[in-house]
């Protein structure tokens, strides 16, 4: 809002009213406006040729009978409503419990890798940021080493270090425990535990009712062995990037606000908890945002390692989207997936923007604790902060 | 403020113009909405023949390459083979496009789904050696009670053993298998420390064979009831659970191992359930390994195998049909099937050929006569989810209920033939 309000202040001279104003501002746009047009029309034409075409196309398939021959708004194409949705959402037949599958699936993978990645990435820049680290270069080189790399390439160094003889197995061995046969393994994490807790059968509350053809005993099995290789993986291709992201911002951390803090006789963690994670927290905001878009879209790992094996636990939707169209040929329904997809991860992002938008919670706490009622009532960390002062 | 929304709202104008631009550019200008395709007169615009296959390996590219390159010599008609990295995608790139190539693998599953949208010329009429391909691969891929795509080759499963093992065990030539019971037996005297007696992937293509040796099937003969929970098929299922639990045998992912020739390879498993592809991999991966092919013993419904195999199709949108014919004819002749055969070991799909194939693989010759008995795999359109989630439920099969498995499984498969209809 300030740029828009600030603009009017250097349009040229009798530009007062605002009718007025309008008039002349599209004056110089004849010309200029053109000008503007005519640099912006390849990205314009870019955009709209490899973006706006194919989302359009794909939002007509996913409403339409194309059976995969000549083009989708061919006429032999006709329009058949909601039912490639309805077959995946209210179907009940395999479509929806693949759907559903690979929803559970995924939301596990979005639900660890999200908050261990931020975290550790965190980590990661915090370390690498302290002056006093020697051969700080070489370290943030090595993190960041594997995003550069391929993430083909990555997963097919898992498969080899996760297979039923590999490293992770064999340092496992050492502290006597038997590793699991990771990529084959689809029993659920949660069931697991749940069984070496006694529990090894859904109880019948569970087991017959569900949400999209899942029981809700399956929904909660968490992820399967191999989808927690997939995690593991993901945590370490991806936490290298967002220490980048973590560490630009942590440059921008003046050190008056640490001495300042020193003086005040903060802990090294206080001064972490307190001063450095509220400055970096629009770069937290960002690190969550891509995470969430990131890890629903997961497709190249599952496509070079598992292909959704075993036993579906590595199903993601945007392998199943690519598997409903090009090898079941069930084109409008892999159209449509994509979209509910798309759908997910708008609102899981909107969602989140809602819960860490900005508040200017340390105005309003202080107006409170001047009230002297509320003192009491300021949740967490502002009791320490009111305290102090 | 005002500003914004008029910026906004020129923005969605925009953005709509392109969205109408896109529908009516695509919907007038493209050539090919004449998708009434069914007309089976052939075109013979002329011009060079595109060839796309998905190969296995080196060996398969060069045959395919040099065999096409010879008959493009003689006929004068130029053509080349690419080689895609995933077929399924090329093509349906191709046929979305409307310029598909001219020639082109197609396999078994995905049959269906181009004949049944009108991508695939149905030229096995006009073949001279129609008559000559084994009459199960002509039913493979007859869709609507005509033959579209030439059948290729073919594989059938075939029981592998470990001969070194087998001697050491005590076993001799008397002792291979020939009924379920005598399996059971073997792999149990094979089973060591370390190594099962038999091992096989956890998935249809491989514990189906039980199945059919159970004498039970996936639909019935005219492809429109699914039968998979037939009493025979439980049958299959229940022996194959209880070798499971029986520790002699194992799927070759629980050993650790990709695929059954791996765990073979290996020596994690004495026996194994493999097509005639696992020869290619015995000599370049563990040529030190001695085995023999033997045919998979009878179960309870008598002899049974599965046979796979894929086609040459041609497009229906080839500017040359009558070259591609041509092409096909040379390619699916007897003497260029004993070539392929000779470069990568297929078989032949024609029954001309199989005497010629003995010859050249006289210690193989049980799969090629495996395919007397040998059972089609489920090609119905829209099938292939159907297996995936088959093989899903078949990696817990030690655990499971065969019975349960096989009904959610006839469930899904006679919802897929329904659609069909």
């Amino acid at each position: 809002m300030t740029s828009l309000s600030s603009a009017p202040g250097r349009a040229p001279a009798g530009t007062r009213t605002g009718p007025a104003r309008r008039g002349s501002a599209r004056g110089p746009s004849g010309r200029q406006g053109a000008a503007g047009w005519l640099f912006v029309s390849p990205t314009l034409l870019v955009l709209g040729l490899f973006l706006v075409i194919p989302v359009v196309m794909a939002a007509w398939v996913s409403v339409s009978d194309w059976t995969g021959r000549g083009s989708p708004f061919a006429s032999g194409v006709s329009y058949v409503g909601a039912k490639n949705y309805a077959a995946l959402l209210t179907g009940g037949g395999l479509a929806t419990k693949d759907f559903g599958t690979s929803l559970r699936n995924n939301a596990y993978y979005v639900l660890l890798v999200v908050p261990l990645q931020t975290a550790l990435a965190l980590f990661l820049a915090v370390i690498v940021n302290r002056r006093l680290l020697r051969g700080r270069g070489a370290f943030r080189t090595a993190y960041y080493f594997p995003s550069v790399t391929s993430s083909v390439a990555i997963t097919v160094l898992w498969l080899f270090l996760f297979s039923t003889s590999g490293v992770v197995n064999g340092v496992l061995a050492w502290f006597g425990v038997h590793g699991p046969n990771w990529f084959a393994d689809p029993d659920g994490v949660l069931h697991l535990v749940l069984g070496s807790l006694g529990v090894d059968t859904a109880p019948a509350g569970l087991a017959d009712h569900g949400l999209l053809g899942i029981s809700w005993w399956d929904w909660l099995a968490g992820p399967s062995v191999a989808m927690s290789a997939f995690i593991l993986m993901a945590v370490f291709t991806t936490s290298g990037t967002f220490m980048l992201l973590f560490l630009a911002a942590l440059q921008n951390v003046s050190g008056e606000v640490e001495e300042a803090a020193v003086m005040d006789g903060t802990s090294g963690w206080q001064r972490f908890r307190f001063v450095t994670l509220p400055m970096l927290r629009p770069t937290v905001f960002t690190v969550v945002t891509l995470g969430l878009i990131g890890t629903w879209q997961v497709f190249d790992q599952i496509y070079t390692g598992t292909q959704g094996g075993p036993a579906k636990t590595t199903l993601t939707p945007a392998y199943l989207s690519y598997n409903t169209a090009f090898n079941n040929q069930q084109w409008g329904q892999g159209a449509a997936i994509a979209f509910l997809l798309f759908a997910i991860i708008v609102v899981v992002t909107a969602l989140q923007r809602l819960a860490t938008r900005d508040r200017a919670v340390p105005r309003r706490r202080r107006f409170r604790l001047a009230d002297g009622t509320l003192a009491a009532d300021a949740a967490g960390p502002g009791v320490q902060e009111g305290g102090r002062r | 403020m005002n500003r914004r929304t008029t910026r906004r709202r020129t923005i969605a104008a925009l953005a709509g113009a392109a969205g109408i631009l896109a529908l009516t550019a695509c919907s007038g200008g493209s050539g090919f909405s004449d998708s009434t395709s069914t007309a089976q007169a052939t075109s013979t615009g002329g011009g060079s023949l595109r060839v796309l296959i998905g190969s296995s390996g080196d060996a398969e590219t060069a045959a395919v390459k040099s065999a096409v390159a010879d008959w493009a010599g003689t006929s004068g008609t130029d053509a080349t083979v690419s080689v895609a990295s995933d077929l399924n995608q090329e093509l349906s790139q191709g046929f979305a496009s409307g310029q598909p190539a001219d020639v082109f693998y197609v396999s078994a599953d995905a049959f269906q789904g181009y004949a049944s949208n009108g991508s695939l010329l149905a030229y096995g009429d006009q073949l001279k050696a129609k008559d000559d391909f084994y009459p199960t691969l002509v039913d493979q891929f007859t869709y609507d009670g005509k033959l579209y795509c030439a059948p290729k080759d073919f594989s059938t499963l075939a029981l592998i053993i470990n001969t070194d093992d087998w001697s050491k065990a005590g076993l001799t030539d008397a002792d291979v298998p020939t009924t379920w019971d005598q399996l059971t037996t073997v792999a149990k005297k094979l089973t060591t420390d370390g190594r099962k007696g038999l091992a096989f992937s956890g998935e249809y293509a491989r514990v189906g064979a039980f199945m059919a040796q159970a004498g039970g099937t996936m639909t019935n003969d005219d492809g429109t009831q699914a039968t998979v929970n037939s009493p025979e098929n439980v049958a299959g299922l229940t022996y194959v659970r209880g070798l499971l639990n029986s520790g002699d045998a194992a799927y070759a992912a629980t050993l650790g191992t990709g695929w059954g020739g791996e765990a073979f390879g290996t020596n994690k498993a004495a026996m194994t359930v493999e097509g005639n592809w696992i020869t290619g991999a015995m000599t370049s991966d563990y040529p030190d390994v001695k085995y023999k092919v033997v045919p998979l013993p009878a179960g309870s419904g008598g002899k049974g195998t599965l046979q796979f195999t894929n086609c040459w199709g041609i497009a229906a949108d080839s500017k040359n049909q009558g070259a591609a014919i041509a092409l096909v004819e040379h390619l699916t002749s007897t003497d260029q099937q004993l070539a392929f055969s000779k470069a990568f070991g297929v078989m032949p799909s024609v029954q001309s050929a199989a005497d010629g194939w003995k010859k050249l693989y006289p210690e193989m010759t049980a799969f090629i006569d495996s395919a007397s008995f040998a059972q089609n795999t489920v090609n119905a359109k829209g099938a292939s989810d159907v297996i995936t989630d088959f093989n899903a439920q078949l990696e817990g099969l030690a655990k499971g209920d065969p019975q349960k498995i096989l009904d959610s499984v006839q469930t899904n498969l006679q919802a897929v033939l329904d659609q069909d209809k």
